[in-house]
């Protein structure tokens, strides 16, 4: 018999596989399924925020008024370039990942 | 002390429900399922039945209500019928596998093309596989009493899971017949309050309804299949206690004159009635021929369908459906199925009867009889259709 791929037995499920912990779905790396990262040239960037209102994932975090830049959490990223087609300034690159 | 009352079985069965005390009905009206939830509407305007009656836009958002209405845990209730059922379809399937107790009512009728008001069991047949616990009724009284039964098993612990009663449209829904109802105090001590073993509570979050990724989807189905399987030994407890208390006694399988019988009939819902006079009259005439009846078909009872028909020689398997396309339908594939293994199998005939409204009758049950004993030496065995015209 080949290893079974499964999070638990059937006999662990929670009762109408319901979950009781609020914001575990981040506990699901979405990231993995990612093709292309943006990558950020600082240089250009002028902190304006599009990439982080457009990112449908919620990825980008904003790093305060000292640091002035946003970065994409890798984790969730699923490279779909929508902040770099939105930023003003051209400021992202989507770069392809690497296997 | 029950009280004998002359009765619409539509009726009925809302008096059953406003005996169970529910918190919610969300209901849309179709034919022959209206007067249940019309008079429910009645009893909720007229302040006998403290409830909340929902008037839906339709069917899909009644099953969508009742499920919203189960899982803030409130007793729910909801009845359909043919089209509307279909119109549910893809609901059907959220009830057992989040696990939230409720009870419908299928006032069973044949689905269109061409429209057909008339009963037959096509609705519910393709809600078979959803996880629903299925009960037929053969009675108004059967059909009151599984309503208040039903609420007990959906919500045993061992079980939290939706029952659908089904009893058959207007030779059952719309006929008055004498009924014993129960006192208020006799259903409230069978059937107390509901404490919900899941629940939206904004002080206690839960999410329902989650996302299953390929490595949680199959053991999910796998817990709702063996709670549904598992769900058998608490219906038939709850009928024990039902019986004590109430003096009627329910099995999953019922017999009638199957001792010695070589062939036996097997049926479901109303037209047991009429197959039971049928075997009296063949009796007479020194026939061996029995009866069995299915009163619990999700979950299937396979032991006590054994040992029921155990001994006999042939079946003739009567269904109120058509699977279009097969060589049986759904109770012949599923007798079919269960028996092939067994060493000493009886011949399996498959029947259709009482098509879209078609009349049933003695004579039938006659002819179905003596099919069975012609049909093996032809050596067939796709699905017979009783009366339809050549
Ligand atoms: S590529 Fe898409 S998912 Fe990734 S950070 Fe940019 S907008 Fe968000
Ligand atoms: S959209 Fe471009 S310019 Fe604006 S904050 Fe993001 S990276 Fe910087």
């Amino acid at each position: 018999m080949k290893k079974i791929d499964a999070m638990m037995s059937w006999k662990e499920v929670p009762l109408g596989c319901h979950v009781d912990r609020p914001g575990s779905t981040t506990d699901f790396l979405t990231g993995d399924w990612r093709s292309q990262r943006p990558v950020l040239d600082k240089e250009k960037c002028i902190y304006c925020g599009f990439c982080w209102i457009f990112c449908p994932e919620g990825c980008y975090q904003d790093q305060g008024p000292e640091a002035k830049v946003f970065v994409a959490d890798l984790n969730y990223c699923k490279g779909c370039g929508i902040c770099a087609y939105e930023c003003p300034k051209q400021a992202i690159t989507m770069v392809v990942e690497e296997v | 002390m029950s009280k004998r009352v002359g009765m619409e079985v539509s009726i009925a069965i809302s008096e059953a429900v406003k005996m169970a005390n529910v918190d919610v009905v969300a209901a849309y009206p179709i034919t022959p399922q209206t007067h249940i939830v019309e008079h429910l509407s009645e009893l909720v305007a007229e302040g006998e039945l403290d409830a909340e009656f929902m008037p839906v836009e339709s069917e899909h958002s009644a099953m969508s209500a009742s499920l919203g209405s189960a899982a803030a845990g409130a007793r729910t209730f909801t009845a359909t019928s043919s089209q509307g059922l279909a119109l549910m379809h893809e609901l059907m399937y959220m009830a057992p596998g989040l696990r939230l107790p409720m009870v419908m009512a299928v006032a069973n009728r044949a689905v269109s093309p061409p429209i057909s008001i008339w009963n037959d069991h096509s609705d519910i047949m393709a809600e078979r596989d959803t996880g629903w616990i299925q009960v037929f009724a053969e009675n108004g009284q059967e059909a009151f009493d599984l309503t208040i039964q039903a609420y007990r098993i959906a919500e045993h612990p061992d079980v939290q899971l939706p029952v659908a009663v089904n009893l058959d449209g207007f030779t059952l829904s719309h006929v008055v017949e004498p009924i014993l109802l129960p006192d208020q105090a006799e259903v409230d001590k069978f059937l107390p309050p509901w404490k919900p073993m899941l629940q939206l509570d904004p002080a206690k979050p839960i999410s329902m309804g989650m996302f299953g990724i390929p490595e949680i989807y199959f053991e999910a189905k796998k817990a709702t299949d063996e709670a549904l399987v598992g769900s058998q030994k608490a219906i038939v407890a709850i009928w024990d206690e039902f019986e004590k208390l109430f003096g009627r006694k329910y099995n999953p399988i019922e017999t009638y004159k199957t001792e010695g019988a070589e062939t036996i009939l097997v049926t479901m819902g109303s037209i047991s009635e009429t197959a039971m006079t049928a075997v009296d009259q063949m009796r007479d005439q020194g026939i061996p021929v029995g009866l069995v009846r299915i009163r619990l078909w999700r979950p299937f009872p396979d032991k006590e369908f054994k040992a029921a028909v155990k001994g006999a020689k042939k079946l003739g398997v009567i269904d109120r459906c058509l699977t279009l396309g097969s060589h049986a339908n759904p109770v012949g594939q599923e007798v079919r199925s269960l028996l092939y293994q067994e060493k000493d199998r009886p011949y399996v005939f498959n029947f259709a009867l009482g098509i879209g409204g078609r009349d049933v009758t003695r004579a039938d049950f006659r002819y179905i009889y003596d099919q069975c004993q012609t049909l093996a030496a032809q050596g067939q065995d796709r699905c017979h259709m009783v009366g339809v015209m050549e």
